[in-house]
């Protein structure tokens, strides 16, 4: 006989038993089901929220230090045309985003935009300024290495960087995604402490019943099945409703900034673009709340 | 067939509860196990069922070996010993009927099968007109033939019974002990733990008598023979 994690290769009619006693369980329990539904519901929602908060604020940082440029200035003994092809050179670089070709009087427009007291600077030549290249980085963590890179790009004499801005929002980004991780694995924690206490008390009431299961013959999976049963349909109603929650706040959130940011400083993704991710964390967590929870309980009952 | 050879079971907290015991009881026989509380009989069932693993000597039944048995086999040997207590143990708030077919449902058997089994069962033991009562609903006697029909349903090939009487006045216990040796007498092997002198005396068979974990007497004189130590 095949077995598997103590389960015997069971029928059909078998996994229709199981699941209607796993049913049974959560109606048995009613109000300690209830209760773990709406801890999960709490825990999951809170979980959600700092996913989406975290993935939409790593998002904005991402865009924002993607601002922040990298300047590569060009050889000045170069003709204006080889200095332009530098930018192919550029482009084959790893982590390069976007290269973007300034010439020398585009260079001085801008200085003298950059300062209030433009007649100081009439008369000054473009010749006193480079041609050179806006470089928009992929990855911004890899900033020191793309760096060096530029460097030895042939026309490229001088690469100027802010590292310092960029490990700022790196540093910005790490703090944000490890402490919402932290507190998301609190909360998976709690729900399942909850669903584990659920199940147990289930499991209590019914010791008489596990033992008489164990004394005429029942396998342990056919026994635990039942209990892992109840705990993954009350993780996941918990991680449905929760889902569903999560998905009308977002979208209220999303209206609100809307309507106050009128410059369009935060740009949230919208909940659709999020949903694959939101399914797959809702869902996942709920699966895994509601068996590792039940499955944990159970080990202490089974040794009858 | 159950066979323990040389058997010690001492406890943790320095109890000796089996002194070494060799016993024998054949495919088929009836035999009662007596002796005064704590002389060790609890523990010979629970060797018998696989609760307890032997601190020495060997326990075979019905073919496993349950001093080396692996904990995933012991559910398939327990299907082979079926076991009845003195409390009843019954679920309440199943039915007479639901109550058999539990134990069925549990090993994995098919409805089909369960439908054909249990009024089988249910018949043997006289229950079959209470099958939609509830086990509150039936008197002392009745409860343990259900307890009966639940340890016979899946057909095992031994079974024990723990104080069968225990609970029930002298009109039912005769019953019941009738009812056990007319399902000893369809082949199956049968080994009552009692403390009922008069029911073992007036069913001459054969009686193991233990007293301080060891076997004071064995045959069919047996329980006579412990009483006049």
């Amino acid at each position: 006989m095949t077995e598997w994690m103590g389960i015997s290769a069971m029928k059909i009619n078998n996994i229709g038993y199981l699941f209607k006693e796993g049913i049974r369980g959560i109606f048995l329990h009613g109000f300690m089901s209830f209760a773990a539904v709406c801890v999960t519901v709490a825990c999951l929602l809170i979980v959600g929220t700092f996913s989406a908060v975290t993935y939409n604020l790593s998002l904005m940082i991402t865009e924002l230090n993607k601002t922040n440029e990298v300047t590569a200035y060009v050889d000045e003994t170069l003709t204006d045309a080889e200095a332009r092809s530098v930018g192919t050179k550029i482009n084959r670089v790893s982590n390069i985003a976007e290269a973007e070709f300034i010439s020398r009087e585009e260079a001085l427009q801008n200085f003298i935009a950059d300062h209030s007291e433009t007649e100081a600077f009439e008369g000054t030549s473009a010749d006193t300024f480079r041609h050179r290249f806006r470089v928009m980085l992929t990855d911004p963590r890899l900033l020191e290495q793309t760096k060096a890179d530029l460097e030895n790009v042939p026309g490229v004499v001088k690469v100027k960087a802010t590292e310092e801005i960029a490990a700022g929002f790196i540093m910005m980004q790490d703090v944000v995604e490890m402490v919402s991780m932290l507190i998301i694995v609190v909360l998976l924690i709690v729900s399942l402490l909850i669903i584990s206490n659920t199940v147990k008390l289930a499991m209590y009431d019914r010791k008489d019943e596990i033992a008489i299961m164990k004394m005429v013959g029942a396998t342990n999976g056919f026994i635990r099945l039942p209990f892992v049963v109840q705990g993954f349909i009350l993780g996941m109603i918990g991680a449905g409703i929760a889902f569903g929650l999560e998905w009308v706040m977002y979208d209220a959130v999303v209206a609100r900034i809307h309507e106050v940011d009128t410059f369009g400083f935060f740009t949230l993704v919208p909940f659709q673009e999020l949903l694959g991710v939101m399914v797959a964390i809702f869902a996942g967590a709920g699966m895994f709340v509601g068996i590792v929870g039940s499955w944990t309980s159970i080990r202490k009952f089974m040794d009858v | 067939m159950i066979e323990f050879t040389d058997v010690v079971k001492s406890y943790s907290v320095g109890t000796h509860a089996l002194r070494g015991i060799s016993m024998q009881i054949e495919d088929g026989e009836f035999a009662y196990l007596v002796g005064p509380s704590g002389s060790g009989k609890s523990t010979i069932i629970k060797l018998i069922t696989g609760e307890l693993k032997p601190t020495s000597g060997t326990v075979h039944v019905n073919g496993y070996s349950l001093e080396r048995i692996r904990k995933r086999e012991l559910p398939f040997m327990r299907r082979t010993v079926g076991v009845v207590f003195q409390d009843f143990r019954l679920i309440q708030d199943m039915t007479v009927y639901e109550n058999v077919a539990f134990a069925m449902r549990v090993i994995g058997a098919r409805e089909k099968e369960i439908r054909e089994r249990v009024p089988y069962v249910l018949e043997l033991v006289g229950l079959e007109t209470k099958s939609r009562r509830h086990p509150k609903e039936l008197s002392g006697g009745e409860q343990q033939r259900l307890a009966i029909a639940r340890a016979l349903v899946n057909n095992p090939s031994t079974i024990i019974a723990d104080e069968p009487t225990g609970n029930l006045d002298p009109a039912r216990s005769l019953e019941i002990m009738s009812l056990l040796q007319e399902i000893n007498n369809l082949g199956t092997t049968m080994l009552v733990v009692t403390h009922e002198k008069d029911l073992v005396q007036r069913f001459h068979r054969r009686v193991i008598a233990i007293d301080e974990g060891l076997i004071v007497s064995d045959g069919m004189d047996g329980y006579f023979s412990y009483e006049d130590q």
